[in-house]
């Protein structure tokens, strides 16, 4: 198989790490070759966050390029904009539609973009559009918008849906495990209604 | 059992597996992971070190006791290491020795891009190069054998993309490797120059040993496809290169990257029409192979700054290009900056107000010379902040307008050697130590300040004021930086006076688990004047909303300082308005 390739685009602090884990676990469960890569350190004092996962029969570079993510899942919309190029040209953008003005914005250097997701749906690119925060505030914690992303994200995928399940079962501590179950099927739920 | 593995998990897994049992570093993007990760593993001794200095000569220390053992660091650590380095090569080793060093390429959080195999060239040792995390494993154990074979150090190179990428890992046992014995022999381990002249020659006929090793070992291979274009490359890069071409080209992978095989490379060059050198940052190999007498193309294609890229390689060997769509209008930066409730923010806040001139240092603290602050002049490597600022105020003589800045961890580092100097020389600045308690801006690492060790034990903390009066500093103090007045009062009373002082500004880490974040704050829309007076302490949950002062409450964690600055009282917790 042609290798697949999924961004996720944040900002530092939004705990897209999850995420990329429980996608990673779920292409391995599924007998693939699987890489990830994320960037550590400066990035994550609240700038822009990117984590790249590729599966496939054999990966080898671990990074995502202009006009190659199959999928990319963004949780805020300034970043969708930024990571725009690096979407396939009949690829899949999935975006929470959270606004985080960055430093630029807030010191008055520079403007925070009107209307993201009408701008972004002209370029004609697959743009699902989801209040994913508020179905994570829904489900009981902001935090679990990651979970929320990743249920709109498994609508789209080959894969079954006890594979998603599983594993967040394995990779969600304990204590947080009802909240992110509730955000994963709030996330498909969201999924259906965009069919 | 097959397992995700990041770069530096693997390498910590391979070092259990090997047997090490000593391990030392210090914490640097891309290579602190492994030593987090070989703590947990009960056999494996493993620690903080102040520097990496330290953490070279205890892994050598190590070594000579008989143990396979090993140290981690980033690019630039080397710098620090490099003494030590130098002469372990000469000394060789009784158990292994493996020395981690993790370049930057791109910069994703470096002062600066060096290329660390100039010091295998350098130092006279051998460095090998993995290119995913089922290698990082699998090079350690390589590495310790061949240690222990050519009795040298090793130096295994890493990079952002190797270190911080996830791929497949195959778990295996942990292979017993008893202490060797150790026996006194100062001509091997006492480097002066009686016994270094000896020893000299000693590395000289391994460097040619290892040459041969070199043209056999399994850590060099040739992937044969089309032989119209041949690639000689190592890392990250061969993964790059494997990806763009596929088998429309041959590839020399190289896993021992210093010394090269030049049979190899001849064999190679002879069957391929056209030889590409494929390397990020210097032109290592590329030089190596113009020596041989082989023409090959190398630097004039691709260039000295940053990482390299599938995209990159197709579009220059074979002029293929990725369309892609792109967003109408411009979309701002997003720069890294201080967390909400950073208690650096505070301090800079004032340093900031009174427009001193602040020699500065790295850390999280760094940020803050970013907009809106803008308070940092200069910042060159851990510790220069206090030695740069006593050079400057002895060329200018501005001990009354001008401050360092440092953190806990780059203190113990590096700085107190500083302060040292202007206890000695009669300087009259004023430092000012950033502790948070804890090492922030690499993730959270403890150090001999905080009182726990990387296995987690407590211990005894070096008191930072103790080390200050030592170095002949008498007015040492400590403030609050969440109380900026205090702060203002302090820095005014210390630049006044006719000797050097520190000032201590203490507030732990707001990200510690051990910190209480408090409640959001609102801000009273009615009261606000929307004077921005808030603005300029650059909080990242503070922004404007129709035309009023707003705080995110899914950032703010209460810290109150917006609100300590605001004329018109409008801050404040929900409940109390
Ligand atoms: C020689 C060297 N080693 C390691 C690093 C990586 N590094 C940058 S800042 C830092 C420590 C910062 O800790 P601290 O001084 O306590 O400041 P904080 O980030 O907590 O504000 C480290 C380890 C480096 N830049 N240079």
């Amino acid at each position: 198989m042609e290798t697949k390739s999924i961004m996720i685009v944040g900002v530092g602090g939004q705990g897209s790490l999850l995420a990329s884990r429980i996608l990673g676990h779920v292409f391995l469960s599924q007998g693939y070759d699987v890489k990830v890569s994320e960037v550590h350190g400066m990035s994550q004092r609240g700038g822009s966050v990117v984590t790249y996962i590729k599966y496939g029969d054999q990966v080898y570079s671990p990074i995502v390029e202009q006009g190659e993510a199959d999928f990319i899942l963004s949780f805020e919309q300034l970043e969708a904009a930024r990571c725009l190029p690096y979407l396939k040209q009949d690829g899949t953008m999935i975006l929470s539609t959270q606004q985080i003005d960055p430093m630029p914005v807030i010191t008055g250097a520079a403007q925070y973009p009107e209307q993201i997701v009408e701008k972004l749906q002209q370029t004609g690119a697959n743009i699902i559009a989801v209040d994913a925060l508020a179905l994570a505030q829904q489900a009981g914690s902001a935090k679990a918008t990651n979970t929320v992303l990743i249920g709109i994200l498994s609508q789209k995928m080959p894969f079954p849906q006890e594979e998603w399940e599983k594993a967040i079962q394995e990779l969600v501590p304990e204590r947080f495990l009802t909240l992110n179950q509730k955000a994963f099927a709030l996330g498909r739920e969201a999924a259906d209604r965009e069919e | 059992m097959k397992k995700l593995m990041l770069g530096n998990e693997a390498v910590a897994r391979g070092l259990y597996e090997a047997g090490c049992r000593v391990v030392s570093s210090y914490p640097g993007t891309p290579s602190t992971e492994i030593s987090e990760a070989v703590a947990k593993y009960d056999e494996v001794y493993a620690e903080w070190a102040p520097n990496e200095k330290v953490a070279t000569e205890v892994a050598i220390g190590a070594s000579f006791g008989g143990a396979r053992s090993f140290c981690a660091m980033k690019h630039v650590g080397l710098n620090v290491a490099a003494d030590p380095l130098f002469t372990a090569s000469y000394t060789g080793v009784n158990g292994g020795m493996i020395l981690a060093v993790a370049d930057d390429q791109g910069m994703h959080s470096s002062q600066n891009e060096q290329d660390s195999r100039h010091y295998a060239m350098a130092a006279k040792l051998p460095m090998v190069e993995p290119s995913d995390s089922g290698e990082c494993k699998a090079f350690v154990k390589a590495a310790y054998e061949m240690s222990e074979q050519f009795d040298t150090p090793v130096l295994l190179r890493l990079s952002t993309r190797v270190s911080h990428s996830q791929s497949v890992v195959e778990e295996l046992p942990r292979e017993d490797v008893p202490v060797k014995e150790y026996v006194k022999n100062p001509q091997k381990y006492v480097m002066m120059p009686a016994f270094a002249k000896g020893r000299h020659v000693a590395v000289e006929k391994r460097m040619e040993a290892l040459a041969q090793f070199a043209e056999t070992t399994g850590l060099n291979r040739i992937e044969w496809g089309d032989t119209k274009i041949g690639v000689i490359c190592s890392g990250i890069a061969y993964q790059y290169v494997k990806e763009a071409l596929g088998d429309r080209a041959s590839v020399l992978k190289l896993g021992l990257i210093h010394p090269l095989p030049d049979n190899m490379i001849r064999t190679f060059a002879q069957k391929v029409d056209k030889l590409y050198v494929i390397e990020e940052l210097d032109d290592i190999f590329e030089t190596h192979v113009k020596k041989l007498g082989i023409a090959c193309e190398g630097k004039d294609l691709f260039t000295w700054l940053g990482e390299y890229s599938p995209q990159m390689i197709a579009q220059k060997l074979l002029g293929k290009t990725t369309p892609y769509r792109t967003f109408p209008e411009s979309v701002p930066v997003r720069p890294p900056v201080m967390c909400p409730g950073c208690p650096h923010r505070g301090l800079y806040y004032v340093l900031a107000k009174m427009k001193l001139m602040v020699s500065g240092d790295i850390g999280c603290y760094t940020l803050g010379a970013t907009a809106p602050l803008n308070a940092m002049d200069t910042c060159v490597c851990m510790g220069a902040s206090i030695s740069a600022l006593h050079g400057f105020n002895k060329a200018r003589n501005m001990q009354d307008r001008s401050v360092a800045v440092i953190g806990d961890s780059t203190f113990m580092h590096s700085g107190m050697t500083g302060l040292v100097n202007i206890g000695y020389n009669k300087g009259n600045s004023t430092v000012i130590i950033l502790d948070n308690r804890i090492t922030g801006m690499t993730g959270h690492q403890d150090n001999p300040t905080t009182g726990r060790t990387l296995k987690g034990e407590e211990v005894p903390q070096v008191s930072i004021e103790a080390v200050c009066h030592a170095a002949g500093i008498q007015r040492v103090r400590v403030v609050d930086p969440y109380d900026t007045v205090q702060v203002e009062q302090a820095l005014k009373e210390e630049l006044a006076a006719p000797e050097p002082s520190v000032i201590i500004s203490r507030r732990p880490c707001v990200l510690l688990k051990s910190v209480q974040k408090k409640a959001p704050l609102v801000v009273d829309a009615d009261k606000c004047r929307a004077c921005k007076a808030c603005f300029k302490i650059g909080c990242p949950s503070i922004h404007m909303e129709q035309g009023k002062a707003a705080i995110d409450p899914t950032l703010c964690v209460g810290c109150g300082l917006c609100a300590s600055l605001c004329p018109f009282h409008a801050i404040g917790q929900e409940e109390v308005r």
